[in-house]
This record gives structure tokens, sequence and C-alpha cells, in this order.
């Protein structure tokens, strides 16, 4: 293994003696951001390469005007919500869903729980938030499938689900000169294939890389971004093995295809991004929470003086936040990248110098 | 949130079977991989198989869980003794 990261160092330093500047290199996964603060992965690098964080953390690309809403529906006397634990401490302008203190507020660890809840309390309606990329996205969708299937009509879904690709896409469309290439998230590639960034390396000529979260995949991941910059290539490459193919899982994804349909929906500091976000098919609107509570759509809000926006565009570090570590820390945190275990915010606080 | 480990399939019904990860069992939807047979190891995320994946890397992720798992019980063994002196 450790051969591995040796030989993995040595094609980073030797590719960097043939680059005539710096790069940056994104990582789009926020299970990437914590796992390479944990590694020590930057101690490993030379100073020519630079990690930026990037909207990989569902949580934290989550708007506001979403997070207000899963506190409004979360308030009623008929609802059950449904979250995943990562959710719970997001401030909205009503406090955050753990504030509320309300025993009908669970955290569930899979959607079946979900479905679970609406069976077990069928005077109620259980709204499961359902937030997450790729990754997380088949799981909602089954959910509906099977609460179609089963004929549970006290079960929706508020959709926040979103699309990896379409982020990138806008982040280097919007002219953004700080990033070089891109480490692409290993479990969503699971399901997309790698050649869903085929798009994002031939249109930008930037390498897109997927790689696993061990140290020595991310450090292989690394290299081979390396190798490629310094060959003058913006290639599609996978380091993960066996779990990623070029195709992806055909199933998941027409699952997912078959459930949500695509929309430019909005994104915490990205704006609105073109069929960024993921809503329920319209033959699937019974179960739309929007749909069903009569909420027209999910506003597009900021948080006054929070810099997260910036940061999940790699226009700064955490630190550079006026906020960071002073007014916002993990105990009381303002935004979610502070709040998330996988948020930028977060992983620098815990893991780097401030 | 996109955290996924590995677990081997001990037995299935439909679309559900039971994972198990160094003896931790719990029960899983098969739905994203209907291919899947018992004795195979698979990927897991909330609650779903999302792949199948290789024997080796598996084993890999598993042995690094135990050294985990036995540095913190003797992390925890360290404060404690530290407590009681």
């Amino acid at each position: 293994m450790l051969e591995r990261v040796e030989q993995a160092k040595q094609t980073i330093q030797q590719a960097c003696t043939r680059m005539d500047r710096p790069i940056q290199i994104m990582e789009v996964c926020g299970t990437h951001t914590v796992a390479i603060f944990r590694h020590g992965i930057r101690s490993l690098l030379p100073p020519q390469i630079k990690l930026l964080s990037g909207p990989g953390c569902p949580v934290c690309v989550t708007d506001q005007g979403y997070i207000d809403i899963v506190l409004e529906l979360a308030g009623r006397d008929d609802v059950i919500l449904a979250t995943y634990g990562d959710m719970m401490r997001v401030p909205g302008r009503a406090g955050t869903l753990e504030r509320l203190h309300k025993p009908e507020i669970k955290v569930v660890l899979s959607t079946d729980d979900a479905l679970a809840l609406a069976q077990k309390h069928p005077d109620k309606t259980v709204v499961f938030a359902a937030v997450g990329f790729e990754t997380t996205t088949p799981a909602s969708a089954v959910a509906v499938a099977d609460a179609a299937s089963s004929n549970l009509h006290n079960f929706c879904i508020l959709s926040g689900h979103k699309l990896v690709v379409p982020a990138m896409q806008a982040l280097l469309g919007a002219k953004n000169d700080k990033i070089d290439a891109f480490m692409c998230p290993g479990h969503v590639s699971v399901i997309l294939g790698s050649d869903a960034y085929k798009p994002v390396a031939e249109r930008f000529h930037k390498p897109c890389v997927v790689a696993g979260f061990e140290a020595v995949q991310i450090m292989e991941g690394i290299a081979a971004i390396c190798k490629q910059m310094a060959e003058g290539r913006g290639e599609v490459e996978s380091v993960y093995g066996a779990a990623v193919t070029p195709q992806g899982n055909r199933t998941a994804q027409a699952i997912i295809d078959n459930m949500f349909e695509p929309y430019d929906g909005p994104w915490r500091g990205l704006g609105f991004i073109p069929g960024g976000s993921l809503r329920l098919r319209p033959r699937y609107q019974r179960f739309d929470a929007l749909h069903r509570f009569g909420i027209s759509e999910i506003p597009a809000e900021e948080l006054g003086g929070c810099q997260c926006g910036r940061v999940l565009c790699g226009l700064i570090d955490p630190p550079q936040c006026p906020l960071f570590a002073r007014k916002c820390t993990p105990d009381s945190p303002i935004g979610p990248c502070m709040v998330s275990t996988e948020g930028a915010c977060s992983a620098w606080y815990k893991y780097g110098k401030h | 949130m996109c955290l996924a480990v590995p677990a081997r399939i001990v037995e299935k019904e439909g679309d559900r079977a039971v994972a198990d990860a160094m003896g931790n069992r719990w029960n899983i939807r098969i739905t994203l991989t209907p291919e899947i047979e018992v004795g195979d190891v698979v990927l897991v995320h909330a609650g779903y198989a999302i792949a199948k994946v290789d024997e080796e890397e598996a084993r890999r992720t598993w042995e690094l869980f135990e050294e985990i798992a036995q540095f913190e019980e003797k992390r925890i063994a360290a404060e404690q003794a530290d407590k009681e002196e």
C-alpha cells in the first residue's frame, strides 16, 4: 500500500517539474473533502498543487429556501418528517429540525424506514426530505415506486435531489479560471459511469478523474490528473477499480429516469443551474410534497454574511470567510458548510490550521 | 453523504437481502443490482446495494475498519486509564 502511495507521489513530483504553473484541482465530493483532510493528503503534495473543495456535499448545496420549506412542513401537526441525519442541524429562518424538538421528526437510515413510518402511521403524512446526488437518488425513486404500487397514499417526498455533471459545467461555464481539473466522486460515478464526465472533459478540456476514498486511491487520482496536465491532456479516467464502469449502473439510471425529470433548480451559491435539479415527473406528482401541500416552488434564498456559496465554487478557502472560526464554528454553525460533517468549513475547522 | 461500505450477501429473497460486513448483519435492498447472488460482495449505500465489487478491494476496506476499531479501543482504554489515575 505504502509503495503505491510513494509511486503516486513520485508521479506527481515528476509531472510538476513539467508544468509551467501551479494547478488547482477541485474535488467535487464532500466525502473526498473529509478523506483528504483525514489522511493528511495535502502534506504529501508539492506546493504547486492546490486542492479546492467543490459543491459536492448535498446538505451544503441545498438552498436556504428548501431548508425553510422542510422546517415549515416539519412544524405541521399532520406531518411526520423523515430525513437523513445530515439535515438535522442545518439552520433555516425558523431554527433547525433539531431545535424543533418534535417527536414527529424522524432520522432514517434508508428510504425503507420512511416507508415503514407511513405504514405505521396512516393518520399522518410522511414527508421524506429527499436530498443527495446520484448515489442517493435511486433510493428515493424506489421508495416512490413502492408507495405507488402498494397504494401508500400518506407518503411523499420533497425532492432536493441534484445532478453532479450540470454543476461541474456551470462552474466552468461561469468563467471560473480557478479550476484546472476535477477529481470526480467515487460513488456517484458507480451509478453514473465515468463516461458521464465526457461532456465536461471534452468541452472544457479539463482532466476528470474518478477516484475512491482511501489515501492511496486519492493519491493515484491526483497523480493521474497531474500526468494529464503535464501532457496537455484533458480526459476522463477512473482509478477507482471494479465498482466504476464507463456505463455505470444502468438499472439505477433507468429507475431515476422513470421517476424524475431534470429542471433548473436553485443551488446554494451557484444560483439556478440549468438542468441541475431533479423533480418527480408529472405522473408521480401525487407523491411530490410541493404539490400535496400547495407550495408553488422552492424559492432561492441566501443567508446574509455567510460565504458558503463562494466556498462551494472554490473562489475562497473557508478561513477567508470573516465568520469562519469566529462567529461560525461546528458548535454554533451559521452556514451549511460548517454544519455538515462533510462540509468544507467543518473539515477545515476540524483538521486544518486556523 | 455518499459513504458506502462493502458487504457480502448472505441471504436473498426477491429484491431484499441480508448483508454481512465483518459479522454485522443488516437488511438491504438489491433493487438496483438485480443480478446479485448470495456470496457476492456489494457496495451498500443508505440501505441499497449499488454495485458488485471486487473481493480484494472489499477485504482491504474491512481490514482498514478493523484497524480503526482496534485503534479506537486502545484510545478509549488509554483515556480510562488516565481518568483512573
